[in-house]
């Protein structure tokens, strides 16, 4: 056996220019698949380190993934919302620790924008535990202060004590449908966290019952913008309603009857769903499309390995002659065939390591980029699990697959036996 | 000490559907013997050599090889039997292109344990000495690529790639026909030595009967083989 590797490993190297393309194309399919492997785990992880440390998130009767939507991610919006008292009713529960109210509606230059307290600075965790940090300036303080998220101001190329002014709705800058005339200041930009947070433009709810005086119609009064800033400061800002809380417990432990007392309150009906549950359900609808990506990406490792095959088999013609020198010299057929099964084999694994060392060199070398940008978290690190059973079966698949042109040498040498004509 | 090491009677063989192309009704090389087997292309003599090697098998008549019959053995048995006891030197194209000169010299201990003993623990030295008996010692020549020899260098390290390991029997196809005469005698003079020296057999096969002079004893296969004079020894 080890004088046939030998032999397959000389035989190969005679080859260099062919094997070398093979191994490469080997190598990209390997790389393909690992690529989108690692891109899907860490997506999936980043996924459900979206939010943590909230036990339940609280809004009015929808779908579990709705609510999760808009609430945390952003997108869609709310059916209905809940009302101040109630959201104080909850707030005030003995087993409840802490609340974040949040009111969303609002947008600028297509960032959504969301009304909320200093609590959430403090209470919303995402990644497992970390805390929204800032990579410059404070939290809000004044009425008209608002805090962005990183690819807000990457984006928009915004520092702190940039002003900004808010567009009712969703849609894009529209003169006379906006909040123009109450424009806010940039007091502090958060660090990048690969969460919609990075996403967002924080305001107190203060300052979005504010900017919505002379709306309450639905549409801006034409005498809105005739109200002076002071006499809206004199104004009771707290907000009639609230479009979602973030709610943390006092003991986990209660978490269930929590939410079933929520979920059955008197009076005004509620919904509180527990991040985590509703992260998992939300990513079985999207872990469908990651899912047809894996598959195409291993039918690309296929074509890599049916390339083995290719040029294995297109050598054999010319190799005739070797393959009788070899009989002649005292190999049997099934040495025949072992020598070129090992080849493919070969082939096969060094396509496989170049294709992980490829992967896991990009991800050393763009991980911190992608971090530092983006806040998305690469799973780094040593190869795992994943790395090593992806070597084994393309180092197996080729092996089987080159068993085609050996048994098809192995045949033709036995017809051939020691005459090839030249 | 004249144990056969061929021995062959009532031998034929045909290709699947096709005429009898051999038919040897008796031939025997002794041991020790350095043989001269004339055949003109056509005559038969890849076939008889196929059959020798066994990597034929006849379909009728017996054949011996060292003592061994060939039609009763398996057809890896008849494997085993080339691997360990006979060397083969083709016509031309002697060398697996991706193996240094004494890579390929090392060749039949790779599939043999018995020449692999034989060769002795240092089987490096023991080609390098082959080689050397061939008149080729220069190390930059050894160095080469076999496809970079000249075919007279490519044809000597065929003749110590058969001769490595002692095996019993040498069988030669055509291994000058690429030479000038020169070279020609130079190989056939190099390679008688050694066979002398080990005591194996040599059955040297070549169209050319000039050649007869330089062994022990030649058989001309046009006049043993039936199967030709039957179909008028045209071919």
């Amino acid at each position: 056996m080890t004088a046939l590797f030998s032999l397959a490993w000389a035989s190969l190297l005679n080859r260099k220019g062919s094997v070398v393309l093979t191994i490469v194309a080997v190598a990209l399919s390997v790389a393909l698949f690992l690529g989108v492997e690692k891109a899907r785990s860490g997506a999936r992880e980043g996924f459900g380190n979206t939010i943590s440390g909230t036990d339940l998130i609280i809004g009015a009767p929808t779908g579990s993934v709705n609510l999760l939507l808009y609430s945390v991610f952003r997108m869609g919006s709310a059916t209905a919302e809940v009302s101040w008292p109630t959201y104080e009713k909850i707030a005030s529960r003995p087993d409840i620790a802490w609340t974040v109210p949040v009111a969303l509606g609002d947008s600028h230059r297509g960032y959504r924008v969301m009304g909320t307290t200093l609590g959430y600075f403090d209470h919303y965790k995402y990644g497992g535990g970390q805390a929204l940090t800032f990579a410059g300036g404070q939290p809000f303080s004044d009425l008209f202060d608002a805090v962005i998220g990183a690819e807000v101001a990457r984006e928009l190329g915004y520092t702190v004590g940039t002003p900004v002014v808010l567009n009712h709705g969703l849609g894009a800058a529209d003169l006379g449908s906006g909040h123009e005339n109450r424009p806010f200041r940039v007091t502090g930009i958060l660090r990048p966290t690969g969460t919609p947070v990075d996403r967002t433009v924080h305001v107190s709810l203060e300052a979005i019952t504010a900017i919505h005086v002379g709306w309450e119609t639905g549409a801006k009064n034409p005498l809105a913008d005739t109200i002076p800033e002071e006499m809206i400061r004199s104004f009771d800002l707290t907000p009639k309603t609230v479009t979602a809380i973030f709610a943390g417990l006092e003991r986990k432990g209660t978490i269930l009857t929590t939410r079933r007392a929520i979920n059955t309150n008197r009076g005004e009906p509620l919904m509180a769903i527990i991040p985590g549950e509703a992260l998992a359900e939300l990513w079985n609808v999207t872990s469908i499309a990651e899912r047809a990506l894996l598959a195409v990406s291993a039918f690309v490792i296929a074509v890599g390995l049916v390339s083995i095959l290719t040029s294995i088999l297109s050598s054999l013609n010319e190799r005739r002659r070797e393959m009788s020198i070899l009989r002649a010299t005292g190999a049997r057929p099934h040495h025949i065939f072992v020598l070129l099964v090992l080849e493919a084999g070969l082939v096969g694994f060094l396509g496989a390591v170049v294709g992980i060392a490829l992967v896991h060199g990009l991800i050393a070398v763009l991980a911190p980029i992608l971090q530092a940008q983006y806040g998305v978290a690469f799973s780094m690190g040593a190869p795992g699990l994943v790395d090593l059973a992806v070597l084994g079966a393309v180092t197996g698949a080729s092996l089987l697959i080159g068993a085609v042109p050996a048994l098809a040498a192995m045949r033709r040498s036995l017809a051939d036996g020691l005459s090839v004509r030249l | 000490m004249s144990q056969p090491v061929i021995e062959i009677e009532q031998l034929a063989f045909a290709w699947k559907q096709g005429p009898q192309v051999l038919e040897v009704p008796v031939f025997r090389v002794d041991a020790g013997e350095r043989v001269f087997l004339r055949g003109p292309s056509g005559s038969g003599k890849s076939t008889l050599l196929g059959l020798i090697a066994g990597v034929l098998a006849p379909q009728s008549g017996t054949i011996r090889v060292l003592g061994e019959d060939m039609r009763a053995l398996s057809p890896s048995k008849r494997d085993r039997l080339r691997a360990d006891h006979v060397g083969v030197i083709f016509q031309m194209f002697n060398l697996v292109p991706y193996l240094s000169v004494t890579g390929n010299v090392l060749l039949p201990l790779r599939f043999s344990p018995a020449r692999r003993k034989a060769a002795g623990g240092d089987a490096e030295r023991e080609a390098r000495r082959l080689l050397a008996r061939l008149g080729l010692a220069d190390e930059g020549l050894l160095a080469r690529r076999v496809s970079d020899l000249s075919v007279g260098q490519q044809q000597r390290v065929a003749a110590a790639r058969a001769l490595i390991g002692a095996p019993r029997l040498i069988i030669a196809d055509e291994p000058t026909s690429a030479l000038d005469a020169d070279a020609r005698d130079r190989f056939i003079a190099l390679l008688s030595e050694e066979v002398t020296r080990t005591g194996a057999s040599l059955l040297f096969v070549s169209h050319d009967a000039s050649l007869a002079p330089l062994f022990t004893r030649a058989v001309d296969l046009a006049a043993i083989n039936k199967a030709m004079v039957a179909a008028g020894g045209s071919a």
